[in-house]
């Protein structure tokens, strides 16, 4: 295995992509590569199109423009067919978890894993069991439904699953948002150790200043239609206002920004 | 290169060299592997990971369990030659306890069905109180509705009122024609060898306006916005829309379920005049084409065979079709919980219900008129 730094493999490429929802353009030429190894945070304001460029991006919702290029595969414009292909490859959490509520927590996770590969009853039984502990979840939950669990467990469940084929490439969206600091801290903790021993490739939308200094190594910031990706240092110098409003708010801590980004 | 064990032995240690990839695609073949490993009287082991090309959590922990397994034997165990980027992942993996997960244990045969029997029994009547519990609130609700006229919403009304009613005019219309043709076709051959096939006409006209009329209407209507009440309803239930709704000081029953019972109150009447109109229309057209029984023959025959009472008792069922179909189906809507199964399962449940209802209160309404000599 090699270290993350030198495999400059490029794991995702988007180029002038445009998403559209509903006729409306959200967000226009995005072009950026993501490498493996790296977590991109992407941020903007409610409604300015995060989650639909990550949904973009995973085939979903099919975008206006642009090309999509995953593992080197090209995602077509219409990219439903295609997503058979790509689901061994990468792993989405949804903002709530998204699981599918008539299956117990430890049948959500076997579902890929019953689907992708040829395993055992009780070898599922204990992946399922690893990944419910991997993502801090107690172990009474394998047995629960979506519908006992509260939102932030739900959430859990939902990385749980993304993860049950150890993916290289995770897409998350807002993954800290309903979670207590604690947890949410424990979350960008497993984060880093996956991305460092797998190599994992992140996606992330989030609103977790937290979260975008622990483990992001490049952040998007979505203004204007426009996407405007750089390092935390980088952000916290450009003048726009919403970016300086983000970075710089009585939220943004200014202070362990800055010590961050110096560091 | 495939995933494979090497065993060695090194004085009184055991040398473990896994090789290849150990990710979650090959784990079966690493579990069927790892479960002949045996520590025999080896009091050290070594697991030696140099020649590990690739690991993630999957082979992690298929490493750690064969650790642990190890240890709990007695012996000793050693991981060399970790490598840098799988330190982290072998600790995150022995900082997580997992407890092993038992698969669903299955009961004895004849035990689980006697079982399903007793649970299902006691289901159906908890079903039953609850359906009688929900019409007690209903007419609650109801009463004070009367009394203060102002919080019927009215609009909602009037939108289940075309969404039940006006829309299905095609199809109760379309299916009680097709079931007046039907109807025809068989009384005329039943009463051909006697020459009375004019009589045919009487028995469409008895049978439709007092029977088929009001019941092709009411479980049409239960299949078709019966289904939606539940649907919709539970559909609320799943996003917490009615949850919100009782926060906000809105009663759920006032703001759903009053407007739907009173809407297909309102309306199914006149689908009943309606799918009666149709059947009949239909019967006229086979007795033109295929009986030689003009138009103004049919209507004079219509005529002698009955009366408006006729029709009256026929639509008069409607009304309490209608408190069935839209009880049963908020009611189911409202026992939703919150997942996509139990929507389905309810409104399954509710259409079943509604018809059933419908045709036992139609039996009741038979006797009921019967012994009232009507």
């Amino acid at each position: 295995m090699s270290s993350a730094s030198d495999v400059a493999a490029r794991v995702v490429r988007v180029r002038g992509l445009a998403t559209r929802i509903g006729g409306r353009i959200l967000v226009r030429d995005v072009t950026f590569d993501l490498h493996s190894g790296e977590v991109l945070g992407v941020v903007g304001a409610s409604g300015s199109g995060k989650s639909v460029l990550l949904r973009t991006i995973v085939g979903l919702v099919s975008a206006a423009a642009g090309t999509i290029e995953i593992f080197g595969d090209e995602l077509s414009r219409h990219g439903r067919a295609d997503l058979r292909r790509f689901g061994t490859r990468w792993g989405v959490l949804f903002q709530d978890g998204a699981l599918f509520s008539s299956l117990t927590v430890a049948e959500n996770i076997m579902v890929p894993l019953r689907e992708q590969l040829r395993l055992s009853q009780a070898l599922m039984h204990e992946i399922a069991a690893l990944k419910i502990a991997l993502v801090g979840l107690p172990p009474d939950t394998a047995d629960k439904f979506p519908a006992m669990l509260s939102g932030g467990m739900r959430k859990r469940a939902g990385l749980a699953r993304a993860l049950a084929l150890d993916p290289k490439l995770l897409f998350l969206d807002e993954p800290t948002a309903g979670l207590d600091p604690i947890a949410a801290t424990e979350f960008d903790g497993l984060v880093r150790d996956l991305k460092e021993s797998l190599g994992l490739t992140v996606f992330m939308v989030t609103h977790d200043l937290d979260s975008l200094i622990a483990i992001c190594d490049r952040i998007a910031v979505i203004v204007d239609q426009h996407v405007i990706i750089g390092t935390l240092a980088e952000l916290v110098g450009n003048p726009h206002p919403w970016i300086q409003a983000y970075f710089r708010g009585p939220r943004g801590r200014a202070a362990q920004i800055a010590e961050a980004a110096n560091g | 290169m495939a995933q494979s064990i090497e065993q060695t032995r090194d004085g009184d240690a055991l040398v473990l060299r896994p090789r290849g990839r150990w990710v979650v695609a090959e784990a079966q073949a690493l579990d069927d592997r790892l479960g002949e490993i045996r520590a025999g009287a080896a009091r050290r082991v070594r697991i030696d990971l140099a020649g590990v090309e690739a690991m993630d959590t999957t082979g992690a922990w298929l490493l750690f369990r064969l650790k642990r397994g190890l240890e709990a034997g007695g012996a000793a165990v050693s991981v060399d030659h970790v490598g840098a980027e799988l330190a982290p992942l072998l600790t995150q993996i022995e900082k997580r306890q997992t407890s092993p997960v038992k698969p669903p244990r299955r009961g004895f045969g004849p035990i689980v069905l006697l079982a399903h029997i007793g649970f299902r029994t006691v289901e159906l009547l908890r079903l039953t109180r609850a359906l009688l519990a929900f019409f007690g609130e209903v007419a609650i609700t109801f009463a004070r509705t009367a009394t203060r006229p102002r919080r019927l919403r009215f609009t909602p009304m009037v939108a289940q009122m075309q969404r039940a009613g006006v829309s299905a005019l095609g199809i109760v219309g379309l299916l009680s024609f097709l079931v007046g043709i039907v109807m025809t076709y068989i009384g005329a051959q039943q009463l051909k060898p006697y020459g009375a096939e004019i009589f045919t006409v009487n028995l469409l006209a008895v049978g439709f306006l007092r029977e088929l009329g009001g019941l092709m209407a009411a479980i049409i209507i239960a299949g078709r916005s019966g289904s939606a009440f539940t649907a919709e309803i539970g559909a609320m239930i799943v996003n917490e829309e009615v949850d919100a709704m009782r926060t906000l000081g809105l009663d759920p029953i006032e703001v759903l379920v009053v407007p739907r019972i009173l809407g297909l109150i309102l309306t199914l009447p006149f689908l009943t005049f309606w799918a009666d109109f149709t059947g009949l229309a239909g019967g006229a057209v086979i007795c033109r084409l295929s009986l030689d029984i003009p138009l103004t023959t049919f209507l004079a025959q219509l005529h002698s065979a009955v009366s408006l009472w006729s029709v009256f008792l026929g639509i008069i069922k409607a009304p309490f079709f209608a408190v069935c179909i839209a009880l049963i189906g908020c009611n189911e809507g409202l026992l939703v919980t919150r997942s996509a199964e139990s929507v389905g399962r309810r409104t399954t449940q509710s259409v079943v219900q509604a018809i059933f209802l419908v045709i036992v209160l139609d039996a009741l309404f038979s006797i009921f008129f019967n012994e009232l000599g009507i």
